[in-house]
């Protein structure tokens, strides 16, 4: 992508309607901490990392059409990017600031990694593979004690600073993390308005088509994956450094079954779903602890039930034809 | 006999009897893939509840006398159980989760069977509580000796029954009118229902079928490796997937070489692999063959498939 198209990504051109309702939203969610305290703040920060990975993932499985079941894998590679390079592990102090885009790089890099066998397979084999991957990752930082300390995890990660100014506190994070948030769906909002964009719809519509109108397919797959990737690369940093300490487990199977659950509950493709879906998915069972223990077997009935009676999801996306709209 | 060679018999006779349980649970998949071209997401989960059903019914007799003097019977409840639990789970299954998806877009019926398969672990999560249970023991014990290679009775019984179920499985389709009509559905479901055939049938027939098979792999499992959890359909449920891959999916006797491969190369792997990186092996096999031969190896039925 040259320079010159990378910019106009980035303009708020014409198409780009002004909506008073996003703005007005983002004003409230920045003064709420005060109101909240510190639990709650700590609270909605964890939805915002599920925020920040389901629009990664929407990229994906929405926008691009590759169900992916190994997405943890590369929040996992985000955060152990961080946990290595900022932790005593190695006494390694590098700059949160600088981790950012390098944590986004490593998983961009083992998106595209992982996606160039993956991406001649079947729609459903591809979600068997990239599920086997994120075992395989999970495995892998179990066992590689030297590296990563195994099951004992990597802790005492450095919180990131701005000059003299250090992040201590749940509200701290909670900017942190809205910031992160807004900046992550501004770039799914322009990528989706972009020519990227239109490619991904084109091929999600019909790939044969989209190839025969000049639609490189497997570019902009691969593009897809290492996007939807680097999203996961970020949320991981922020997770390390938020929770100050990391361990394999915190990278099961189940975290991608939850982004999963929360773009489709949400309505796929759409931004403002998987806000919503993060909402219900990670916000309620928090404030719902007491219901932990039916929490994951009312989400699997419900998974059943939207795809049953509304496959499009609670908020579907507007623009062209919905991906479980068609078979492939 | 030198002791490399006896290591490798050992760990062959260890491979063939986990391949063979690989080879059962892979049948379900292979089938429905056969038929309807979906992944049963959810299979490893008919496979755990089977194998819970033979845990409840073992459990329940082990107060009494009963497993001490009939040992073969005890395992003959626990198995029909087990199959009985299991084929009427697959049947509710494909009503409740897959029929209404059938026209639906693919990614539409994967997603309802990981949501059918969450929905069933945490079933079993609620009624047992998350801990390992331990599977009571049975069979009786004993060593067959052939040459210098011992195989324990209970071995014997697994690596025969499976291949004694697998046999009668191949005959069922080939031979009865069922299995012609299965493999009708499976080449064009159109045309088999204007052939007067009753597809929804057929397809209910495949899913208590797989389950059946499913359910034995489940005790089987109980017996061997002692101790299950509401998580255990989930690894083994991954590498029968890969099996039916390997062999070719929607391929019966395919599934069955893909399962035997399949053990046999993780009973190896401990020659050059730490035993931690041994799930890595099914994974890492998975996704070669997706990638050098995605028809497996012994190539999808597409005009035959059965």
């Amino acid at each position: 992508m040259d320079i010159g198209r990378f910019h106009r990504l980035f303009k708020i051109g014409p198409r780009m309607s002004f909506r008073p309702a996003v703005p007005i939203l983002i004003v409230c969610l920045a003064l709420l901490p005060p109101v909240l305290g510190n639990y709650w703040s700590h609270v909605l920060a964890h939805v915002g990392i599920y925020v920040i990975l389901g629009i990664g993932l929407n990229i994906t499985v929405g926008f691009a059409g590759l169900l992916d079941l190994g997405y943890v894998a590369f929040f996992a590679i985000g955060a152990y990017s961080y946990g290595l390079m900022a932790s005593p592990q190695f006494d390694l102090h590098a700059p949160f600031w600088l981790m950012l885009p390098v944590g986004a790089a490593c998983a961009a890099a083992a998106g595209v990694l992982l996606g160039i066998p993956v991406l001649r397979m079947r729609g459903d084999y591809i979600a068997i593979v990239t599920l086997g991957f994120g075992q395989i990752v999970r495995i892998l930082l179990n066992n590689l004690d030297g590296l990563t300390r195994g099951p004992k995890g990597l802790l005492r990660i450095d919180p990131p600073s701005i000059g003299a100014f250090q992040f201590s506190s749940p509200v701290h994070y909670y900017y942190l993390i809205l910031a992160g948030c807004l900046a992550a769906a501004l770039v799914a909002d322009r990528l989706n308005h972009s020519r990227v964009g239109r490619a991904w719809v084109a091929m999600r519509e019909d790939q044969d088509a989209a190839a025969m109108m000049g639609v490189d397919v497997i570019r902009y797959k691969l593009l897809a994956f290492a996007i939807g990737a680097s999203f996961a690369g970020v949320g991981g940093v922020i997770f390390a450094a938020r929770q100050g300490s990391i361990f394999p487990d915190d990278f099961s199977l189940m975290v991608s079954i939850n982004v999963l659950c929360l773009i489709i509950i949400g309505g796929i493709g759409s931004i403002r779903g998987v806000v919503l879906g993060a909402v219900i998915l990670i916000g309620i069972p928090e404030v719902l602890r007491g219901l932990a223990a039916y929490r994951m077997l009312v989400f699997g009935g419900l998974l059943v039930l939207m795809m049953v009676f509304r496959p499009m999801g609670l908020i579907p996306a507007t623009r062209g034809k919905p991906l479980m709209r068609k078979r492939w | 006999m030198t002791p490399d060679v006896q290591i490798l018999l050992d760990q062959m006779i260890n491979g063939i009897t986990i391949g063979g349980i690989y080879a059962l649970i892979a049948m379900g998949y292979t089938l429905v893939y056969g038929i309807l071209f979906m992944i049963n997401f959810a299979h490893g989960e008919i496979f755990m509840f089977g194998s819970f059903t033979g845990f409840f019914i073992l459990s329940g007799l082990a107060g009494s006398s009963f497993p001490d003097h009939h040992p073969i019977a005890c395992i003959a409840l626990a198995v029909g159980g087990a199959v009985m639990v299991s084929s009427i789970l697959g049947v509710l299954l494909e009503r409740t989760a897959y029929r209404p998806l059938r026209r639906a877009p693919r990614l539409a019926a994967l997603i309802s069977a990981i949501g059918a398969s969450i929905f069933l672990q945490n079933v079993m999560m609620l009624m047992v509580k998350a801990r390992m249970q331990v599977y009571p023991d049975v069979f009786p014990d004993g060593i067959l000796e052939l040459g210098s290679v011992t195989v324990s009775y209970f071995q014997v019984f697994i690596i025969l029954g499976s291949l004694v179920m697998m046999t009668c499985l191949v005959l069922f389709i080939r031979k009865t009118r069922t299995g012609k009509a299965m493999r009708a559905v499976a080449e064009d479901r159109d045309a088999a229902a204007l052939m007067g055939i009753d597809v929804n049938r057929v397809i209910v027939r495949t899913f208590a079928l797989g389950s059946c098979l499913a359910a034995v792999a489940g005790v089987m499992v109980g017996m061997y490796y002692t101790q299950i959890d509401h998580m255990m359909g989930f690894v083994p449920g991954i590498k029968a997937f890969t099996a039916a891959v390997l062999g070719g999916i929607g391929n019966v006797a395919g599934a069955m070489l893909g399962g035997y491969v399949l053990g046999l190369a993780e009973a190896y792997s401990v020659f050059f692999l730490p035993a931690e990186y041994k799930d890595v092996i099914a994974f890492g096999i998975l996704v070669l063959i997706l990638v050098l031969r995605p028809r497996g190896l012994l190539g999808e039925v597409v005009s035959e498939r059965a």
